[in-house]
């Protein structure tokens, strides 16, 4: 390190013990980001913030919630009508998890159109799948803690999924329950789970993730390496630093997130049953079943998939597979481009059905079951797996026409949106002339 | 960020007003959080004022009544434990009742009561926290005893007014609940008179 870049006084003597300098130079004011990100790029960064706001209004609610079949529905209720502002840290907590999951499909879509778990950012998807998997087990386990009759019977249900295993499936089960059906052990274990074992290991994913990130560089809307193009200084010529560029235009996102977000929490806190399923306004009764069950809608489409299959173990192994495809995307996809702007047109249609496939699978998954519904789901799960299988036979036999990548990455106008009214491009602006390359 | 062809009084200006603006909204947003551990209703209503009956509590007799997890004492003085209290001035450590958060205004009298008769109190040692007993009797705790409260963790002694005594680890009196009579023969405690009400 040269003597002008040692830092002074109380800084000075912290770096000298931790890497304090060190550390916020490599992941803010010295990482340098592709200049060319774009709406999609905000959701990393809102998940962290959701993340914040989830474990925050978790807390506050430990503070009053009870993990007891006896005392947790009556604890809600108690949070709801007699704590100070209990009723908005709950409605903050529940509307929290629909958004986080919201931000992290639209991330993980951000993935895929710009080819992101692509070579060498396949760990990066791994741990970023993982953080998704423990997710959807945190947030199962959170929707029995109020103890209402959805609480109750999707808990039910999904544990039942364990009983499919073969041989050793009814065991499974009850070990998981702790209980020969769901019951005031397996709340008190399933809060252990939600407020302690769950959130350490997401934050934990969450640190590794950015490391991951910050080691290989992030990808950007172009799927073109920065790297290859440097100054003098060995710094990306299409790159600019995180902070303040980035942290800047994220305090955007977030600000606008929030606005929705109030929106929601203060106006349509269980967004017409979506968020918060009318049922579980209901007690937990064992021994009577609401009429329809359905998961929370980010579950849906999964358990579409699980609904269409008939059969109890191949429904089970299908809900799987579903998920653990995911994991494999860097390895399926050999295509010679990353972004969806260089690649082939089969790749376009392919992601398009894709998408469609999830949402239509996420409608029907809310729905009670009919033949028809049966029918049109199976079409969209075959679709579902499809894109995948699709993806491997169309890069792996190299039937993909793609075009021609940039040298270096684009920050052209948006054609749609009028010139008057953008945003001026980085590095074009009158202020901010661009960094000069050494050629 | 390089400083050189911007515009930093702009840059200054627009960061200072971002800080102010989203400062205040993260102060907004704080006061839910730190709200949430105050009582909630349920604790409020069940530190809401109670009323104590008095018309059988004879000469000579107390009685304790719960207001907000405290025990409350009410009992009643006869004329000669009354007569006590002048006697005893010497001995106390503030014996007219000067503290004034010890006491409402309207208790900072001899016997520290509305009706000299009835005495109200909160009966927690002011010490450590203990509850003090009740020893009417003169010379039942010592040989000059004529009658009080006497706390069995550190032998701090208050009179039948709840004064307490010099020389001994409380620092200060009883304290005094408000309350008020809404009848001859009743008690509210845990509220002032609303003004404007009888006498």
């Amino acid at each position: 390190m040269s003597d002008d870049s040692k830092t002074r006084g109380l800084l000075g003597w912290i770096d000298a013990r931790f890497p304090f300098t060190k550390l916020w130079e490599e992941h803010a004011a010295k990482y340098y980001a592709p200049k060319n990100f774009n709406f999609w790029y905000y959701f990393g960064s809102l998940a962290i913030f959701v993340l914040v706001l989830q474990v925050l209004t978790g807390i506050w609610l430990t503070m009053y919630y009870k993990p007891s079949a006896e005392h947790a529905f009556a604890s809600v209720e108690y949070i709801m009508r007699d704590v100070q502002w209990g009723w908005l840290i709950r409605y903050l907590h529940s509307t929290g998890a629909s958004a986080f999951f919201i931000v992290i499909y639209l991330h993980m879509f951000r993935g895929l159109l710009y080819g992101s778990y692509r070579k060498p950012r396949e760990l990066l998807w791994l741990v970023g799948m993982m953080i998704y998997a423990i997710l959807m087990a945190e947030a199962f386990f959170g929707y029995l803690l109020p103890w209402g009759q959805m609480s109750y019977w999707g808990a039910q249900v999904i544990t039942s999924l364990f009983g499919a295993v073969p041989a050793i499936g009814e065991k499974l089960m009850i070990w998981i329950r702790g209980d020969y059906t769901i019951s005031d052990v397996t709340l008190n274990r399933f809060f252990a789970l939600h407020v302690a074992a769950m959130p350490l290991l997401i934050v934990l994913l969450v640190v590794v993730h950015l490391i991951a990130l910050h080691e290989v560089g992030s990808n950007n809307p172009d799927g073109i390496d920065i790297k290859r193009h440097k100054d003098a200084n060995d710094l990306p010529l299409d790159g600019i630093p995180f902070h303040p560029y980035y942290t800047v235009k994220d305090m955007v996102g977030v600000t606008v997130f929030l606005i929705v977000f109030a929106l929601v929490v203060f106006y349509s806190p269980s967004m017409l049953g979506l968020f918060l399923e009318p049922e579980n306004f209901e007690p937990a009764n064992p021994l009577k079943t609401p009429e329809h069950i359905a998961p929370v809608w980010y579950f849906t489409p999964f358990y579409s998939i699980l609904r269409c299959v008939p059969d109890k173990l191949w429904g089970v192994v299908a809900l799987g597979a579903s998920i653990f495809v995911l994991f494999l995307l860097p390895w399926l996809d050999r295509g010679k481009v990353r972004s969806v702007r260089y690649r082939g047109r089969g790749f376009k249609i392919a992601l398009a059905l894709f998408v469609i496939a999830v949402l239509v699978l996420g409608h029907l998954g809310a729905k009670p079951p009919t033949p028809g519904r049966n029918l049109v789901a199976r079409i969209c799960a075959v679709l579902y797996f499809g894109y995948f299988a699709f993806l491997w036979i169309y890069t792996f036999f190299d039937l993909e026409k793609t075009k021609l990548e940039p040298e270096r990455v684009t920050t052209g106008s948006v054609k749609w949106i009028p010139k008057s009214i953008q945003w001026p491009r980085f590095g074009k602006t009158k202020r901010e002339p661009e960094r000069v390359s050494p050629k | 960020m390089k400083p050189e062809g911007a515009d930093l009084r702009r840059r200054r200006l627009l960061t200072g007003a971002a800080g102010v603006v989203g400062g205040v909204g993260v102060a907004y947003t704080a006061v839910p959080f730190l709200s949430y551990w105050q009582p909630s209703v349920q604790a409020e209503a069940a530190a809401a004022p109670v009323e104590v009956d008095i018309s059988k509590l004879e000469p000579g007799q107390k009685i304790d009544v719960d207001w907000r997890g405290k025990p409350i004492w009410v009992f009643r003085r006869t004329q000669e434990e009354l007569d006590t209290l002048p006697k005893l001035n010497g001995l106390l450590r503030d014996p007219h009742s000067e503290v004034s958060t010890q006491q409402p205004a309207y208790c900072q009298n001899l016997p520290r009561s509305i009706k000299p008769e009835y005495g109200v109190m909160v009966g927690i040692c002011t010490h450590l926290g203990c509850i003090p007993l009740y020893q009417p009797k003169p010379g039942s705790v010592d040989d000059e005893w004529l009658g009080g409260f006497f706390c069995p963790c550190h032998g701090s002694k208050y009179d039948l007014a709840g004064r307490v005594y010099k020389g001994v680890p409380a620092p200060l009196n009883l304290a005094v609940p408000p309350y008020w009579y809404p009848s001859e023969s009743r008690i509210i405690i845990g509220e002032h008179q609303e003004k404007g009400g009888a006498s």
